[in-house]
């Protein structure tokens, strides 16, 4: 049977097992009728048009893991970042995994969806914003929505500096021989309120692990938001990230995505501002290699005036991969004084490498500053003798070249430990042992 | 220290050098003049191990080893330093971090552990004094955005930190003001002793001035045509390079 017919006729499985007199049963079944008319994206779609599913939907997944799977800390513990205090919430094939995390509900809630969607005391915050910046017409989106169920729920009242990160993890173990995960998360920050969120999907297993994520962010007046998602799975897993941020006036919100790894991973990251001095930042770093294929797709809507974005992508790419960048900008004729600036940089390493770059800027104000740059270039052989001159072997001189390149991103982690496990990973991935400091 | 033999080099098919002959011993200090496009840079290029460029006959030996087939980073390992024409701006490294590595790969390659990062922050002050260079200078990205002259003046401070047996100061003096010229002379004048050895390529007589050497010699058209004693290179500044064609 197909992905799709799956899905659907899962649906009505799905249903026997939730309370379906509640609000959010509607949305999921309008949800998943808009899935049907819509299906899978495909490349026909002007914004699939360098990113095929094929590859990923044409395996068989169970699309709900049918037991619980218990881990052991030991073995995962490698996957938690090192010699930090954070909150945790951790998820095992789907599965919240009470063991592995830490929530919260002092005056406050780091906890589960599945409690935020069926408990009355969550009802008021749940009516507010579940799928309230959600892409009501984006199938893949549609399709989470549909299957919402677990997830993280985060909920910071107003003026509340949380003093930890939280860690937010998916687990995969490979107990199906494919598995279809999505996972939707709600983040509301209220007025005046900081968090620091650290998410990451890790499949323990080499069996097809298909991710389809969904996550809305809401930062309320004067809120701040630090978000770090580390994409850094096995090459087996692929992950289709879609991430709704609304933002009210003065806040500040900022996307930091590590593309690493994973067979496909796909981020679409959508920035809605809905009043007027707001600050939303997206940084990446993508370093892939084989046949990966990392693509970002970014959308910011300045929708009001005195507004700012920054964006700053790069990527090095080895072997066979691609990568894509799609930066979409959109400047409401309202919304003068705006301030919105994108850069994207590649290297390619291979001659079999290849990078899709397109910034794509709509603007009906005219009194606004906006730029985009795209740069697409090979390490520098001039730099790499200067470094190899210096006694620095060639291995480790690309090595420090490309760290040099992806330096002023990696510097906007401020969490130091994220920031070695950051250098870390890369040191890893590029077989070095690095005697510098970042 | 240092002999070539008979080198030919060329690049991307085209002959820059036809046969080099050089023998440099510890202790000395060569000045090689040329005109633009006599080979000066190939040269250089070609002891430090730039892969560019192609040798395509004669021998390098280092200490006794030929090095014709070595990387560029075990050239510097066995204590090469070539001082560049044109430093490259790197963003994102900055001078201390760059030095640090260099050191420690140097001193791995050598079997030695990394000097202790107490001994190295003192080395650092104590070099960058002897090149009157600023410690904030230290913590600027690799030559980015440097003036010419804080450029040279940062390959000398990387010589200084790196101590090698043979330096080749590859056009040090271009692009420096007269006050500039003075330091880095001074600088390498001090790193100067009886154990290492120094070739100075120059276009222009002035950095002999200061840098003085024990031999001199003309290169034209990829060969040493005339070889001579510090007096050459006041005899070319006055005559040019036309009288020795």
């Amino acid at each position: 049977m197909q992905l799709t017919e799956k899905l659907i006729s899962s649906f009505l499985a799905f249903e026997l097992d939730i309370d379906i007199h509640s609000d959010i049963h509607n949305i999921r079944t309008n949800a998943i009728k808009k899935f049907e008319e819509l299906g899978f994206p495909n490349k026909k779609l002007e914004n699939w048009k360098y990113t095929s599913l094929n590859r990923i939907i044409k395996e068989d997944y169970t699309v709900f893991s049918k037991k619980k799977n218990v881990i052991d800390f030991k073995k995962v513990k490698d996957y938690f970042i090192d010699n930090i205090e954070t909150h945790k919430l951790i998820f095992v094939d789907g599965f919240f995994d009470p063991f592995l995390s830490q929530t919260s509900h002092d005056g406050l809630d780091i906890c589960i969806m599945s409690a935020a969607l069926s408990k009355p005391k969550y009802a008021k915050i749940i009516e507010k914003y579940f799928n309230k910046s959600a892409n009501l017409e984006d199938s893949l989106t549609c399709l989470n929505t549909a299957f919402s169920k677990e997830g993280a729920y985060v909920h910071i009242p107003k003026n509340t500096v949380l003093e930890k990160p939280i860690e937010i993890i998916h687990f995969a173990t490979g107990n199906e021989a494919a598995l279809m995960l999505q996972p939707r998360n709600l983040v509301v920050v209220e007025q005046g309120a900081e968090v620091e969120i650290i998410e990451s999907h890790q499949s323990l297993t080499v069996n097809p692990i298909f991710t389809n994520s969904v996550t809305e962010i809401f930062a309320e007046k004067n809120a701040n938001i630090d978000y770090y998602k580390i994409q850094n799975d096995v090459v087996t897993s692929s992950l289709v990230d879609n991430t709704y941020i609304s933002q009210k006036r003065n806040s500040d919100v900022k996307v930091h995505t590590f593309s690493f790894g994973g067979k496909l991973t796909r981020n679409n990251l959508n920035f809605f501002q809905k009043d007027s001095s707001i600050n939303s930042t997206m940084n990446g770093v993508t370093i892939i290699d084989y046949d990966q294929l990392v693509d970002h797709h970014t959308l910011v809507h300045h929708a009001n005036p005195n507004c700012e974005s920054h964006q700053d992508y790069k990527g090095i790419y080895s072997g066979k991969s691609t990568g894509v960048f799609n930066g979409k900008i959109i400047v409401d004729k309202i919304a003068q004084k705006t301030n919105a600036f994108q850069q994207n940089n590649n290297i390619l390493l291979d001659n079999k490498s290849t990078i899709n770059s397109k910034p794509q800027l709509e603007i009906f104000a005219d009194d606004v500053k906006c730029s985009h740059g795209c740069t697409i270039g090979q390490l520098d052989q001039d730099a790499l003798f200067y470094l190899r001159a210096r006694g620095i072997p060639k291995k480790e001189a690309k090595a420090l070249l490309t760290y040099a390149f992806a330096n002023n991103v990696l510097e906007s982690v401020k969490i130091p430990e994220l920031k070695i496990r950051v250098k870390n990973i890369i040191a890893k991935k590029l077989g070095v042992s690095l005697g510098f400091d970042l | 220290m240092l002999t070539i033999d008979n080198l030919h080099v060329s690049i991307e098919g085209k002959a820059i050098l036809n046969g080099i002959n050089l023998n440099v011993r510890a202790g000395e200090v060569h000045a090689i003049m040329g005109p633009n496009g006599s080979g000066k840079s190939t040269l250089s290029a070609a002891i430090a191990g730039n892969e560019s460029y192609d040798v395509v006959k004669g021998d390098i030996l280092f200490k006794g080893e030929n090095i014709i087939e070595l990387a560029p980073e075990e050239r510097a390992h066995k204590g090469i330093f070539l001082s560049f024409q044109y430093p490259i701006e790197i963003p994102g490294i900055t001078v201390t971090n760059f030095i640090k590595t260099s050191i420690n790969s140097n001193l791995k390659a050598r079997g030695e552990s990394d000097m202790p990062a107490n001994k190295m922050l003192k080395k650092i002050r104590e070099k960058a004094a002897l090149l009157e260079i600023d410690s904030k200078f230290l913590s600027r990205s690799l030559n980015e955005g440097f003036s010419g002259g804080e450029k040279k003046r940062n390959e000398i401070f990387q010589m200084a930190m790196l101590e090698p047996s043979l330096s080749i100061l590859d056009e040090t003096d271009s692009g420096l003001d007269i006050d500039a010229l003075k330091i880095v002379a001074n600088g390498v004048n001090k790193l100067k002793n009886k154990s290492n050895a120094i070739i100075v390529i120059t276009h222009y007589q002035r950095l002999l001035d200061y840098i003085i050497p024990d031999y001199v010699h003309v290169l034209h058209e990829g060969k040493i045509v005339k070889s001579g004693g510090k007096e050459l290179a006041h005899e070319l500044e006055e005559k040019g390079y036309d009288w020795i064609k």
